[in-house]
C-alpha cells in the first residue's frame, strides 16, 4: 500500500513554487530620499528611461517584478506614463540621442520628482566613458537623488534602495 | 412599509460612502488574489486607496492645447457615477429615487463619453487611438446591457430597476428562467468589457500599442487622474452591485429599519467580493484578445442578450 502514503496525497495540494526572498530596508538613507518618501508615502511609481544601456541593467528591473523579488509588495510601480509617476528610473550613460528625450520625460514628471542612477553607467558611464556618443553621466545633465551602483546591480540591492524612497 | 425622504436621503448617502471608500479595496483585493496565484506576495489590500491618496496630493499637468473638457472630465465620471450609486438599489431598496433602466444606462455612457472626449482633447497620437477604441468597445458593450436588463423588465412589467428586484425578490422562480440565464450571460460579459478587464482590455499593461483604457488617461496627473481612477474602480463596483442584486436577490433591505440595512450591506459586500474573487481568478489564465476579435465578443454577448429578449416574450 505503498502508493497509497500521506504524502502521495498531500503532495498533490504542495506548492513547489518557488518563494518570494526577503528583501532588507536600507541601512542608511540620505536626507533627500527621506524627504521623498514622507511624500510618497507608501507608493511610488517610477518611469523607466534607457539613456543609452547595454540592457544588462534592464533584464535586473525585469527580475525585480519576478515571484521571486516581488517589487510590487512594497508599492513600487514601473508606469507607462511620466504623468503617472513620481519620478525615473534611468538605465546607461546618457548618449548624444537620448539626452533630449531625457530631458523632455523629465520635464513631463509632476512635481517635486526624484531622479534614480542605476547601474554603473548611469553614475560615470563605466566602459563607455569617453566614447563619441556619449554625452556624459546622468548627474551631468539632471540633478540625481539616489545612486544604486552595480554592473549591473541585482535585483535585491535596487530593490533595497527604492525601499528607502517608498519609506516601507 | 413606507419610507420617509430622511431615511431615503441617509441610504443614499451611505451607498455613496460604502462605495467611495469599498471600491478602491476591492481592486486592491482583486490585485492580492491575483499576486497570489502567481505565486507573489503581492501589495497590501489598502495600496489603491494609499496610491489615490497620495496622487491628490501631487501637482497636476494639463497638456497645453487641452481645452475645458480635459479638466471636467474627471469630475463628470466621478459625478455621474456617484448620481448612479445615490439612485439604484445597492444596500436597500429605500434608494430608488428613479433607478430606470434607461437612466442607468445613459448614465454610465455619459461617464465613458466624457473620458474618450478627454482623451482626443489632449492631441495626442495614444488619447486618440485609445478614444476610438474604448468607443468601439463601448458602442457595442452598452446597447447588449440595454437589451439585457430589458430582458429582465419584461416579467416585472416595469422598466424601473428597484421593481424588477422587489418582484423577482417574490417570485423566485423567475430567477433561473432562460432569459434571465441568457441576461446574466450578456451582464457579466458588459462588465468585463466596460471596466477595462482581460480578455478585453488589460489593466496592468505598459504597451501603449495594446492599451484600450489606459490610452486614454496617459495625460492625467496628480487629482485629476486620482479622481479617473476612483471613478473607474466606483463603476465596477457599481456594476458588480447591481449585478449581484438583479441576479440573487436576497439579502438587500427592501424595509426601513438600521438591522436591514446592515444586513443588506453585508451581502452585497460579499456578493461584490464573490464576484470580484471570480473575475480575478478566472482573469490570471486568460491572454488579452486580440483587438479585431473584441467586436465579436460583444457581439456575441448582445445575441445573448437579444435571444433574452426574445424568450421573455415567447416563453410564457
Amino acid at each position: 500500500m505503498m502508493f497509497l502514503s500521506i504524502e502521495r496525497i498531500t503532495g498533490i495540494f504542495k506548492d513547489f513554487r518557488p518563494k518570494s526572498i526577503s528583501v532588507p530596508f536600507p541601512s542608511e538613507v540620505t536626507p533627500g530620499v527621506q524627504e521623498a518618501s514622507r511624500r510618497n508615502r507608501g507608493s511610488l511609481q517610477l518611469r523607466h528611461l534607457d539613456a543609452g544601456s547595454c540592457n544588462g541593467c534592464e533584464m535586473e528591473i525585469a527580475s525585480m517584478t519576478s515571484p521571486i523579488y516581488d517589487v510590487e509588495r512594497f508599492g513600487i510601480k514601473l508606469e507607462a506614463s511620466p504623468r503617472h509617476c513620481d519620478g525615473l528610473l534611468v538605465t546607461g550613460p546618457v548618449t548624444r540621442n537620448m539626452s533630449g528625450p531625457l530631458l523632455k520625460t523629465y520635464e513631463a514628471v509632476p512635481q517635486p520628482r526624484v531622479v534614480v542612477a542605476l547601474g554603473d553607467c548611469a553614475l560615470d558611464c563605466g566602459v563607455f566613458k569617453g566614447a563619441y556618443g556619449v554625452e556624459g553621466t546622468l548627474g551631468d545633465i539632471l540633478p540625481v537623488d539616489l545612486e544604486i551602483p552595480g554592473c549591473p546591480p541585482e535585483p535585491a540591492s535596487i530593490i533595497t534602495a527604492l525601499r528607502g524612497l517608498v519609506g516601507r | 412599509m413606507h419610507w420617509t425622504l430622511l431615511s431615503r436621503l441617509s441610504i443614499s448617502t451611505l451607498q455613496i460612502v460604502g462605495i467611495a471608500v469599498g471600491s478602491p479595496l476591492l481592486l486592491g483585493l482583486m490585485r492580492k488574489i491575483r499576486c497570489r496565484i502567481e505565486g507573489r506576495v503581492g501589495p497590501p489590500i489598502a495600496q489603491p486607496l494609499i496610491e489615490i491618496r497620495k496622487l491628490a496630493k501631487r501637482e497636476r499637468i494639463r497638456p497645453e492645447y487641452s481645452s475645458w473638457i480635459f479638466t471636467v472630465a474627471p469630475i463628470v465620471l466621478v459625478a455621474t457615477t456617484l448620481i448612479l450609486v445615490a439612485i439604484t438599489p445597492i444596500f436597500s431598496t429605500g434608494s430608488s429615487w428613479s433607478a430606470d433602466l434607461f437612466a442607468v444606462v445613459f448614465l454610465l455612457l455619459i461617464g465613458s463619453v466624457s473620458v474618450a472626449l478627454s482623451a482626443l482633447d489632449t492631441g495626442t497620437a495614444f488619447g486618440g487611438m485609445g478614444a476610438s477604441r474604448a468607443m468601439t468597445v463601448g458602442a457595442l458593450a452598452e446597447p447588449a446591457l440595454l437589451v439585457a436588463l430589458l430582458a429582465l423588465s419584461v416579467p416585472a412589467g416595469s422598466s424601473n430597476i428597484t421593481t424588477i428586484l422587489v418582484r423577482s425578490l417574490y417570485n423566485p422562480e423567475w430567477l433561473v428562467t432562460p432569459e434571465r440565464l441568457l441576461a446574466l450571460a450578456a451582464f457579466l460579459i458588459v462588465i468585463v468589457a466596460e471596466s477595462g478587464r482581460l480578455p478585453v482590455d488589460n489593466p496592468t499593461t505598459h504597451l501603449e500599442l495594446t492599451m484600450i483604457h489606459e490610452a486614454m488617461i496617459l495625460e492625467y496627473s496628480g487629482i485629476d487622474l486620482a479622481l479617473v481612477k476612483l471613478g473607474e474602480s466606483m463603476r465596477l463596483v457599481f456594476m458588480l452591485a447591481l449585478f449581484g442584486n438583479l441576479f440573487i436577490p436576497w439579502g438587500i433591505a427592501t424595509r426601513p429599519g438600521p438591522i436591514y440595512l446592515v444586513i443588506g450591506m453585508l451581502s452585497t459586500a460579499a456578493k461584490v467580493v464573490g464576484l470580484g474573487t471570480l473575475i480575478a481568478t478566472v482573469e490570471v489564465g486568460m491572454a488579452k484578445l486580440r483587438l479585431f476579435r473584441v467586436p465579436e465578443l460583444m457581439a456575441g454577448a448582445f445575441v445573448l442578450s437579444v435571444l433574452a429578449v426574445v424568450s421573455s416574450l415567447v416563453v410564457r
